[in-house]
């Protein structure tokens, strides 16, 4: 590969089709992501139970919900690091006026509606202050989690019985929660990959000041990813809470970890331009492998918070190398 | 002031420069004297300011050797420069905005272990003795952020004091000066040249040249044309020998049918920048935007062009009043504007060169909702043809492309919104002379086409050869309005170089 | 006037007049909370988030963030507790040198990634948060270091006191801020960090190494993160494999922000930081006076902290238009 892209740059010319396809940061992600599997039916004959592979997925599918649209936030240049503070904001919201006799559907849009309202606050402080999202979505990390603290104290809240279960509800087999992150993933890479919204996240993340020369409103399509983010934290809060049976301010706690993982591992490169909805669609699916297969190897839970630091600080030296060797 | 006699102190043997393949400098060679205070002139291009930057260690020469006191030199970085005593004191200071002054004095030059003791009592007389000499009274304790661009560069010079340099390059070191601190610099400058130090000055006003230096320096297409004594040349020679060449044979555009107005700006101002700009443009007229660098054009297209929109004044486009706040309204309303720096504001360097292209239209590459690769293909393929752009594949990142193909991709995407009014900033730099060629031809064809093109340009030449009318503007505001038949060089420039008042000779 | 100390001296002054307006208001209410014995528990609650926010100062300073501190205090104070465990023969104060020590080596790892993979501090230091908490659940293997095996010396440097009744750990908090300042305004490479965060493209063209500047400022804030872990160890007697550490990078960074240091780089001075960290250890003591829930103590330190980060940018935008104003006359 070194030999091929060292005369690729110095003719600048076409690389052949093969390297265009093979050589980008989601095929990294679809090999690991093979050899996971295959190691994984080495260690465990459960691995090839697609039943358990499916089961393990529902306890990520809310951060790997949140991972496809932070991909976005990504490409566009921003980052977010609130999401898993939000969820568990507007999950306590939702489970407190809950209890306080809201009726259900009522509820439910109070907690995504603080979601949308803390995805703007977000995209407020950093299109509308011109603060860098970095610093931003620290502290509003803090105040976000700080507050759902305040709502529910130490205690848990516990959630109507007819709103818990998602995780059991089976739609063809499959577990609703993924099948919800399937059609996310779906919707979303149509949106990133086709349409004109998603081409303008790619020239604003690429190049802002070229991006509004041409004419591209970056300030409402970053506040529209914000609000986007938001809302589909508190998704992913209330898909939780439904999951947990009850809500506690700790809902996701290091959650922003795994999101930003998934999307690193499946080729997102952190300083913006560049990535795609299939990298984080299939990183989820190789981060579940890795964790279901330290648990069925009995991996010590403390060696999986290890291997997941790891892994993002590789993933991120693999994305650079890949992308400073291939397209300067 | 004879300094004819001087010992030379650095001689500049055959440097030549390149970037990206095309030729800035070729074959300069220079003897500057001790004690002389030396004038670098030429137009925007010239070849000066890199020629300087070599000295300072900023580029390294592509072929060439320096001699400094007799041996040969090789200055890497602007560190070993400041080693051998050189400074280049930059037209936008370089500072550290949260450090004091004093030691902005110092940085670079202080020695010692990382955990050495910094001596600030010393370091802080120091700096009020150094700021002292130059009789300016800054604080040296408060922190560079909020001092004026003069004292600012006041600071620079009193870092090339302070550091005992032998050569001091200023590029352009008057533009941000008012004429009492020009006067200032003068007597600084003189006293350096007094003390046996070499002051390597570049300016574009005349007046000050003539009131400063001992010898000038001509540049030219980046080479060197004359060195003479100053008192040598009269002006009408300096500037000859500046725009010299004959005229190059561009194709004189066909003259077209000059429509309606379709862009019309009156008292555009924005303070600090430029006040009250007023012309129009009518449909099939190019008309030039002349000035020096730093004479506020391009601010001036990137008010009009929502980038940076004016604070007063008014817009009109095809006759009727506009409010421009963003780029997306002007292109809505049939505006166009290809910008200076592309790789900055241009080009989306890692994206295909098919997406750069129709990146100025998604309506037409997805009219519902889902883009069509077709359509998008198609545009592509046709710009490219149109424009010949030189490419391997579409699916080709646009910054593996030559300068030049770039440019005209830029172009093309501008062309696709079938502009009415194009705004073209410097669309010629740094592109070789045969793709320069297309270009004329093309922004001929656009303006028979009946649309009308505001072309800014520092290429005398080449706005001569292309415009029906020249606007000058100097210093933030317009200077003159030149009819093709009055427009010269001479007469450019004669508006385009500031107006000095009273700098003490 | 305008000179640079009085500039600063003003930010500083702006903080120092907030603690003084909300001590008042607060004892408005509770007087008790105007007494010497409110001030020791102020005092108490602030060494350790004063010793991390020294080194966390110099990081943001040099335009970088270090999201790993807490990671590291948890797993240099359970090195620290586990010697005290398996190794009780070995001298207590030797977990000094142990823990700082580990503390700067985790600080250059994150320092290494950062400057020779050209990776962004933040993605680096949530992954090592990450990996460095794994890994004091592995030495630990999950188990609490209990309070009989922290050395009682250790413990009563929390407690006992040299003069007027103030324990060692809160002297050894302020020599830390002390050596900090004079690093910060008296050595050259501390001159460097602040260079290097106003102008990181002008630092090289200056000689300045950026490799040795940053790898120092992160070996700083880990050592410091260390001694931090050490201090955790004496003042709550315990390491927990979860608990130690956990959420302090916050709290920190409240404290840095809220004590005027610049999210830009360049931009931050020790008295600042100090008066910041006391703040904050203000508006904990006042708490639980005022019958508020502690709960509630995270929520105020992310406010605390956007809320500095506007009036920064305030500020900032302010001297902008003025700056330009300027230039333009």
């Amino acid at each position: 590969m070194t030999e091929t892209s060292a005369t690729a740059r110095d003719a600048a010319p076409p690389r052949p089709l093969w390297q265009v396809l093979l050589i980008r940061p989601e095929m990294m992600t679809l090999i690991l992501l093979l050899v996971g599997i295959f190691a994984g039916s080495q260690l465990s004959e459960f691995f090839l139970d697609t039943d358990y592979i499916l089961k393990s997925f529902t306890l990520s599918a809310e951060f790997a919900m949140v991972a496809l649209v932070l991909t976005l936030v990504i490409i566009a240049g921003e980052i977010d690091l609130s999401p898993a503070a939000n969820m568990a904001l507007s999950a306590c919201l939702f489970a407190w006026v809950q209890a306080a006799g809201v009726p259900l559907p009522l509820a439910v849009l109070v907690g995504l509606g603080a979601g949308l309202a803390m995805g703007a606050l977000n995209g407020a402080l950093v299109i509308g202050l011109q603060i860098p999202s970095i610093i931003v979505t620290i502290g509003t990390l803090i105040l976000y989690r700080g507050l759902a603290q305040i709502i529910a104290g130490d205690k848990s809240i516990r959630v109507p019985e007819s709103f818990v279960g998602i995780n059991d509800v089976m739609v063809a087999g499959i577990p609703l929660p993924v099948i919800l992150f399937c059609l996310l993933a779906l919707v979303l890479g149509l949106l990133l990959g086709t349409t004109i919204f998603g081409r303008q996240i790619y020239l604003v993340g690429t190049n802002e000041v070229a991006a509004r020369h041409a004419g591209v409103r970056s300030a409402r399509i970053r506040m529209i990813l914000f609000l986007m983010m938001g809302l589909v934290s508190a998704v992913a809060g209330l898909m939780t809470a439904s999951r947990l049976g009850s809500v506690r301010y700790d809902l996701g706690l290091g959650g922003e970890l795994q999101m930003v993982l998934m999307a690193m591992l499946g080729g997102t490169y952190i300083f913006g331009g560049r990535g795609t909805i299939l990298g984080t669609f299939l990183a989820a699916w190789l981060l579940v492998i890795v964790t279901t297969g330290m648990i069925v190897a009995n991996v010590l839970p403390a060696w999986q918070l290890c291997v997941l630091g790891l892994l993002l600080i590789v993933s991120i030296i693999a994305t650079n190398l890949i992308y400073s060797r291939t397209q300067r | 002031m004879d300094s004819g006699s001087n010992p030379v102190l650095l001689s500049a043997r055959g440097i030549a420069k390149q970037f990206a393949g095309v030729e800035v400098l070729s074959d300069v060679s220079l003897d500057l004297r001790r004690g002389e205070i030396h004038a670098l002139l030429g137009e925007n291009g010239a070849g000066k300011s890199t020629f300087a930057k070599i000295i300072a260690g900023v580029h390294r020469p592509t072929r060439g050797t320096l001699v400094l006191n007799g041996q040969e030199v090789d200055i890497a970085n602007p560190i070993v420069a400041q080693r051998l005593g050189i400074t280049l004191i930059h037209q936008e200071p370089i500072s550290f905005p949260d450090l004091s002054v004093a030691e902005n004095l110092v940085l670079g030059r202080d020695a010692g272990a990382p955990l050495a003791r910094v001596p600030w009592a010393r370091m802080l007389a120091e700096a009020r003795a150094t700021m002292g000499l130059l009789g300016v009274s800054i604080d040296v304790t408060r922190p560079m952020r909020g001092l004026s661009i003069a004292d600012q560069q006041m600071v620079e010079i009193a870092r090339a004091l302070a550091s005992d340099s032998r050569l001091i390059l200023m590029d352009e070191p008057t533009a941000p000066l008012t004429p009492k601190e020009v006067a200032t610099l003068f007597t600084i400058a003189r006293r350096l040249r007094d003390e046996g130090r070499t002051v390597i000055f570049i300016s574009h006003r005349l007046e000050e040249v003539r009131a400063l230096c001992d010898r000038v320096t001509i540049f030219r297409d980046g080479r060197k044309v004359a060195t003479e004594p100053t008192a040598a040349l009269a002006d009408a020679d300096i500037i000859r020998l500046m725009i010299g060449r004959p005229l190059k044979e561009y194709l004189h555009k066909t003259k077209t049918q000059v429509g309606d107005v379709a862009l019309k700006v009156t008292g555009l101002t924005r303070p600090g920048l430029f006040r009250d700009i007023s012309f129009q443009v009518r449909r099939g007229e190019v008309v030039g935007l002349a000035g020096l660098v730093g004479a506020g054009r391009t601010d001036v297209a990137q008010a009009i062009f929502g980038i940076a929109p004016a604070e007063q004044g008014s817009i009109e486009v095809a006759g009727r009043p506009v409010r421009i706040p963003d780029p997306a309204a002007a292109i809505a309303l049939g505006l166009a504007f290809v910008p200076e720096d592309r790789a900055q504001a241009g080009i989306f360097r890692s994206l295909p060169v098919d997406q750069n292209i129709t990146a100025a239209v998604p309506r037409r590459i997805a009219p519902v909702l889902f883009i069509r690769r077709a359509v998008e293909r198609a545009l592509a393929v046709e710009a490219v043809k149109r424009l010949r752009i030189r490419l391997a594949t579409l699916r080709q990142p646009i910054g593996e492309l030559s300068g030049g193909n770039q440019q005209k991709a830029i172009l093309s995407r501008w062309l696709l919104t079938d502009p009415q009014v194009l705004i073209l900033d410097e669309p010629t730099r740094g592109i070789d002379i045969g793709v320069k060629a297309e270009f004329y031809d093309r922004i001929g064809e656009l303006a028979a086409d009946g649309r009308a093109i505001l072309l800014i340009s520092s290429e005398l030449p080449e706005l001569l050869a292309l415009c029906d009318r020249i606007l000058v503007m100097s210093e933030g505001r317009l200077t003159a309005e030149l009819p093709r038949a009055q427009a010269t060089q001479e007469a450019i420039m004669q508006a385009a170089v500031p107006r000095l008042q009273g700098v003490a000779a | 006037m305008t000179g640079w100390r009085s500039l600063l001296l003003r930010r500083e002054t702006g903080i120092a007049v907030m603690i003084v307006l909300f001590c008042l208001a607060v004892g408005a209410v509770k007087p008790q909370f105007l007494t010497l014995n409110s001030l020791r528990i102020i005092l108490l609650l602030t060494p350790l988030i004063l010793i991390g926010a020294m080194g966390q100062m110099l990081v943001i300073v040099a335009r970088h963030v270090d999201l790993s501190i807490g990671s590291i205090l948890g797993l240099t104070a359970m090195v620290a507790g586990m010697m005290f465990r398996y190794a009780p023969e070995v001298p207590w104060p030797l977990a000094f040198p142990l823990a700082i020590g580990l503390g700067a080596v985790l600080g250059l790892v994150n320092g290494a990634l950062v400057t020779l993979f050209r990776l962004p501090a933040i993605i680096v230091t949530l992954g090592t948060l990450s990996l460095y908490r794994g890994m004091t659940f592995i030495i630990s293997d999950a188990k609490q270091i209990d309070r009989q095996y922290v050395p009682s010396a250790l413990k009563a440097m929390s407690q006992t006191s040299p003069v007027f009744g103030i324990p060692w750990i809160i002297f050894i908090a302020f020599g830390v801020a002390l050596l900090t300042w004079w690093f910060a305004m008296h050595t050259r490479i501390g001159r460097q960090v602040f260079a290097l965060g106003s102008n990181p493209v002008a630092a090289p063209l200056r000689g300045i190494n950026v490799t040795r500047v940053t790898l120092t400022v992160f070996a700083i804030s880990g050592a410091l993160s260390g001694l931090a872990g050490i201090m955790y160890a004496s003042r709550w007697g315990f390491v927990n494999p979860s608990n130690t550490g956990n959420g302090f990078e916050f709290q920190v960074i409240a404290a840095v922000v809220i004590g005027g240091v610049s999210i830009n780089g360049g931009v931050g001075t020790v008295p600042g930081v100090v008066l910041g960290v006391l703040l904050l250890g203000c508006v904990s003591a006042a708490l639980p006076l005022l019958g508020i829930p502690g709960t509630t103590q995270s929520a105020i330190y992310g406010a605390v902290i956007l809320i500095a980060l506007v009036i920064d940018r305030m500020v900032r935008m302010q001297g902008r238009t003025r700056g330009t104003q300027r230039a333009g006359a």
